[in-house]
């Protein structure tokens, strides 16, 4: 019995670490492979709500259908959310953004702020 | 008969359970949006191995619902309901394997729970930007797969056998 836990333990560390490898590789290659962009696209409920320089400071007040509000600003070459009208406010929480498919989510206005390079669009 | 009430009152008692842990949960800070230790997924590993898939599932699917209800709203509802399904199937199915030991099961609970609200989110937001977040989300699932893996091994071997009809 002893034996056999232990043999199921070891099954679990490959798998656990199989899993950490995969995930890992994935996420430096996310990393690897983003350059700094140059425009930062608004979308709200998968439409483009508005594409903005990523140098040149600016606050914007981005309205959503249901009433509520997200307010991105600008500023230094990273955008990121300050306000936002949603009750978890992750979006404010997240980091600011810089580089391309780097993306700042906010679910309950279903409001994607990303970065882009220019020359892909 | 008294057999199955009793059960029916457990799968209650464990459902209850579940509720408080997701709602103790909300109170403890989230490192990044959608990484959670999915405490209400112990009392899930629990009922798998005691009392078999069918009450897990039950008692998972009311979690959710009521959880959504109380808590959450129609979206939230969404989520939990993919990230539950597609995790107990997972683990059902690994379980019957009989290759890992709970921890094992409960990883890849977890990563297929964060894998199954992120596709969600995918289509519910039509972008496939979020899709980055899948690694973060997949290492995230597996410290916390760990986590529930442990504590639901520790209930297990503290909490009386013959307590469940299956």
């Amino acid at each position: 019995m002893a034996k056999k836990l232990s043999r199921k333990r070891r099954r679990d560390l490959w798998l656990i670490g199989g899993i950490l490898l995969i995930g890992g590789i994935a996420l430096l290659l996310t990393l690897l492979l983003r350059t700094p962009g140059d425009q930062v696209v608004v979308e709200v409920n998968g439409k483009v709500w508005g594409t903005y320089d990523l140098y040149k400071d600016a606050e914007i007040r981005i309205e959503t259908e249901n009433g509520g509000y997200n307010i991105l600003a600008i500023a230094d070459g990273f955008a990121a959310v300050t306000h936002a009208s949603c009750p978890d406010k992750l979006c404010v929480h997240q980091h600011k953004i810089s580089r391309s498919d780097e993306s700042i989510i906010c679910l309950p206005n279903k409001v994607i702020v990303s970065i882009v390079t220019g020359e892909g669009e | 008969m008294k057999q199955r009430t009793r059960t029916l009152a457990l799968l209650g008692m464990c459902t209850a359970a579940a509720m408080i842990l997701s709602y103790v949960e909300s109170f403890i800070p989230s490192l990044s949006p959608g990484l959670k230790i999915g405490l209400p997924n112990i009392v899930i590993v629990f009922v798998l191995y005691r009392a078999g898939w069918v009450s897990a599932g039950a008692v998972s699917l009311i979690r959710v619902v009521l959880t959504a209800l109380s808590f959450g709203s129609m979206l939230s509802l969404a989520y939990g309901l993919a990230g539950a399904v597609l995790s107990l199937l997972v683990m059902t199915l690994l379980r019957r394997t009989q290759t890992f030991s709970a921890v094992g099961v409960s990883v890849a609970g977890g990563v297929a729970h964060n894998t199954a609200q992120i596709c969600v989110a995918a289509v519910v937001m039509g972008t496939r930007q979020i899709l980055y977040y899948l690694p973060i989300l997949m290492i995230g699932g597996t410290v916390a797969g760990i986590l529930v893996g442990i504590a639901g091994g520790i209930l297990l071997a503290r909490l009386p056998q013959t307590r469940f009809a299956e």
